[in-house]
């Protein structure tokens, strides 16, 4: 039930008129588990695989620059205890990055009649339900590195800290639409705080 | 007439705007009293307290004393108690040699004048200062917003919507209180947004108060008769009259404008400090004891050391925390729950309805035979998080019985029925209990929450979700619907492979967090929906931003529709 006059067009993707430069995922990856969490109907929009280009290149190269701390440390200046740190970071990077493509695919928001639905994550699964009426301010960022590609980030802003609903590596256009779509019907569900 | 207030109304209580009459129904013709606006709020600039100064200035002032009188205290002495100093005139002798002193250099150099020159100098710069930032410092109250402005180089301005207005308190530190005069702050939504009016004397806070809720709430207010009451006359012997009256008050307990409200819970002495006897800081304590007579037995003697302050700042502790809430005291006003506690310095606090976003029923496992119990609010303070205040103004019962929490609930949770707060006493804080109604944890996952899985669970009604768990640190969270901002499911690997999922409802920060772990998987998934559901529904039905408008209508629309005053700005709210 919805108190806007305007008809809501619950799943139509704001931003319909995609092109190839806007082309997202197309499957949401699931646990295999029966026990997942899952919504029934409802279709889930993704983000845009340059995502996982930008991390990458970003994480790639951030652990890149570990490795060579490390050997430099170790074997140029002899500091044996560099090993350890050096060790962890790149571990946990490498990790990052070979769970990167299958994460990004994981990430999906749907537009439902009052509410966005935000998941992501496949081994610890999340999904949040905001009402529109509950925006505070919607945010989006883009670094150097994403401009470059044409994605942005957008952040849904209520007045509880945990909500926590970011949708990274949207593409620009549909992050703009996007977020003029949820300004407008926030508009017409207003509701105190 | 109108129960307006003079600004040193030696009648205390006169202008609390709580007073019996207020529940009677309008009368035609005349604007009743309860709609009648006091001069300050009638859209003007008005300044603060004239001894405001002294008051914000005043610890300033104690330290300049005391520097002064640490550096001359032997001078003193000898000029004002020579008996009491027989040897001291030697020393005085040494000093006028000595010419170490600025005193004595002034002394000896014949100075005087000039010295009394600067040091008056000094003061009429210092009072023309607090002069001009007096005046310079002004408030006004509108229909829709309460204004301050302040500074004479850096000018600030801050404005506060009415219907954004989380609560208003009024705070009276001890020497205000003496003065007759108190700080009021109107509670913003976000951080440090609050819009604070210090100092008023206590009739006009009172009256502002009164004023600040009763326009955020809808009503309309009309005009007051007089929009300048005649300037008092003797001042002095009115503030003497006012500092003998709080001295009595204070010895008496409870001033007068909280005797006006019956509190529905009385904490008495006794349960107050047992129940910070039974903590657990106290077993820390203990504990800390064991570990040191054994410590010092085995002859490691230096742990003595660090018991002294222990035990001091402990002691400290509880002291503070007692005395913080002696004379606990709540009530319901037509505009929300009245909170008041504090020994030394008084606070009052109004909730106006609908602004609490959670609340924690909690009762720890040492309290749980004397069947005490306290509760925690989720509300906007308008405080930074830092700020160690907080928790003064989220504990709305320090520690209270069952019956107590049921009466406090019906404050904070008006709109909840009763058979329903019955049952939250039941089988929320005592359950599970026979004929059990929440959803609780499968028997599969029992081993998420080996002692509480029989008790983990949640209750949706159609305005509150309820999530219920912990066997040692009992804990009941009740969350109005139309509050709520958003709500999440969480699930890792061993619970997807128990097929449970956790569940969180996202509120505004405090010291409850409304989470439960192990919840059946299709269960969440269908709360998940109803709480969506639920969550829109109960925002969109919600109306107490301006929670006595309704009324207000209605009221009018019986009593008498053509003359309604139309230009009171309801349009605008």
């Amino acid at each position: 039930m919805t108190n806007s006059p305007v008809p809501a067009t619950p799943d139509s993707n704001p931003a319909s008129a995609t092109t190839d430069a806007d082309a997202s995922f197309e499957r949401i990856v699931e646990p295999r588990s029966e026990n997942r969490l899952a919504l029934e109907g409802g279709v889930w929009h993704q983000i845009s695989p340059k995502y996982v280009t930008v991390q990458l290149i970003s994480t790639g190269s951030f652990l890149v620059l570990v490795i060579a701390a490390t050997l430099v440390l170790t074997l140029l200046m002899h500091q044996l205890w560099a090993w350890i740190p050096g060790g962890i970071l790149t571990v946990i990077l490498a990790w990052t990055l070979a769970i990167l493509p299958r994460q990004a695919r994981s990430i999906g928001y749907q537009l439902r009649d009052d509410d966005l639905v935000f998941r992501r994550g496949i081994l610890w699964q999340r999904f949040v339900a905001v009402p529109y009426g509950r925006m505070q301010l919607i945010d989006i960022t883009h670094g150097p590195l994403d401009r470059g590609f044409g994605i942005a980030q957008l952040k849904f802003v209520t007045a509880a800290a945990a909500t926590g609903v970011v949708i990274p590596g949207l593409a620009q256009t549909t992050a703009e639409t996007l977020r003029d779509h949820l300004v407008e019907v926030a508009e017409s569900r207003r509701t105190g705080l | 007439m109108t129960s307006v207030p003079e600004p040193t109304n030696p009648v205390p209580g006169a202008a609390g705007g709580f007073s019996p009459e207020r529940a009677d129904p309008p009368a035609p013709g005349a604007p009743p009293p309860q709609l009648v606006r006091s001069p300050l709020s009638d859209g003007e600039w008005h300044r603060l307290h004239p001894l405001t100064p002294l008051l914000r200035g005043g610890l300033f002032l104690i330290v300049i004393i005391g520097i002064v009188f640490a550096n001359l205290r032997d001078r003193l002495v000898f000029i004002f108690l020579p008996w009491l100093a027989p040897d001291i005139e030697e020393e005085v002798g040494e000093w006028e040699g000595a010419g170490g002193d600025p005193i004595d250099f002034i002394i000896a150099n014949n100075l005087y004048v000039v010295a009394g020159l600067t040091v008056l100098a000094v003061l009429i710069v210092l009072v023309a200062v607090f002069y001009t930032s007096w005046r310079f410092h002004t408030f006004r109250i509108t229909d829709d917003d309460v204004e301050v402005r302040s500074g004479i180089l850096f000018r600030t301005q801050r404005r506060a919507p009415l219907d954004r207005v989380q609560g208003v308190n009024l705070t009276r530190p001890m020497v205000a209180r003496l003065l007759g005069m108190a700080k009021l702050e109107v509670v913003g939504a976000g951080a440090d947004a609050n819009v604070k009016l210090e100092y008023l004397s206590t009739a006009n806070a009172e009256a502002v108060r009164a004023d600040i809720l009763r326009l955020a709430s809808g009503r309309r207010l009309a005009a007051t008769a007089h929009p300048a009451g005649p300037r008092p006359s003797g001042r002095v012997a009115a503030l003497s009259q006012t500092v003998g009256r709080e001295i009595t008050g204070l010895i008496e307990g409870p001033e007068a404008p909280v005797a006006e409200l019956e509190s529905v819970v009385h904490i008495p002495l006794g349960r107050l400090v047992a129940s910070h006897v039974l903590s657990m800081s106290t077993l820390g304590l203990l504990f800390a004891i064991a570990a040191i007579v054994v410590g010092v037995s085995q002859g490691v003697t230096w742990l003595l050391f660090g018991f002294v302050p222990a035990i001091i700042g402990f002691g400290a502790y509880w002291v503070r925390s007692i005395v913080r809430s002696l004379r606990y005291a709540i009530a319901p006003t037509p505009d929300g729950v009245r909170i008041t506690f504090g020994l030394f310095t008084t606070i009052t606090e109004i909730v106006p309805p609908g602004r609490v976003h959670a609340v924690e029923v909690t009762q720890p496992i040492l309290w749980r035979p004397a069947g005490w119990w306290t509760v925690r609010i989720n509300r906007l303070t308008g405080r930074s998080a830092a700020d160690g205040s907080t928790d003064q103004f989220t504990t709305t019962l320090p520690v209270g019985t069952a019956a107590d929490v049921e009466r406090v609930l019906r404050l904070l949770q008006p709109s909840l029925p009763d058979e329903e707060r019955a049952l939250v006493v039941r089988e929320g804080m005592f359950g599970p209990a026979e004929g059990d109604t929440f959803t609780n944890t499968p028997k599969r996952a029992w081993w998420i929450r080996p002692l509480s899985y029989r008790r983990n669970g949640f209750r949706l009604t159609d305005d509150v979700l309820l999530m219920r768990r912990g066997v040692v640190w009992r804990k009941l969270v009740i969350l109005p619907l139309a509050r709520l901002q958003s709500f999440g499911l969480y699930q890792g690997p061993l619970d997807r492979a128990s097929g449970v999922t956790n569940v969180r409802a996202h509120v505004v920060t405090g010291p409850v967090s409304p989470f439960l772990a192990a919840v059946d998987r299709d269960t969440a998934l269908a709360l998940f929906d109803d709480v969506a559901h639920g969550s829109v529904r109960a925002a969109s039905a919600d109306r107490t931003h301006r929670w006595a408008q309704d009324e207000t209508d209605a009221a009018a629309d019986v009593e008498e529709p053509p003359t309604v005053p139309a230009e009171t700005g309801e349009e605008r709210g």
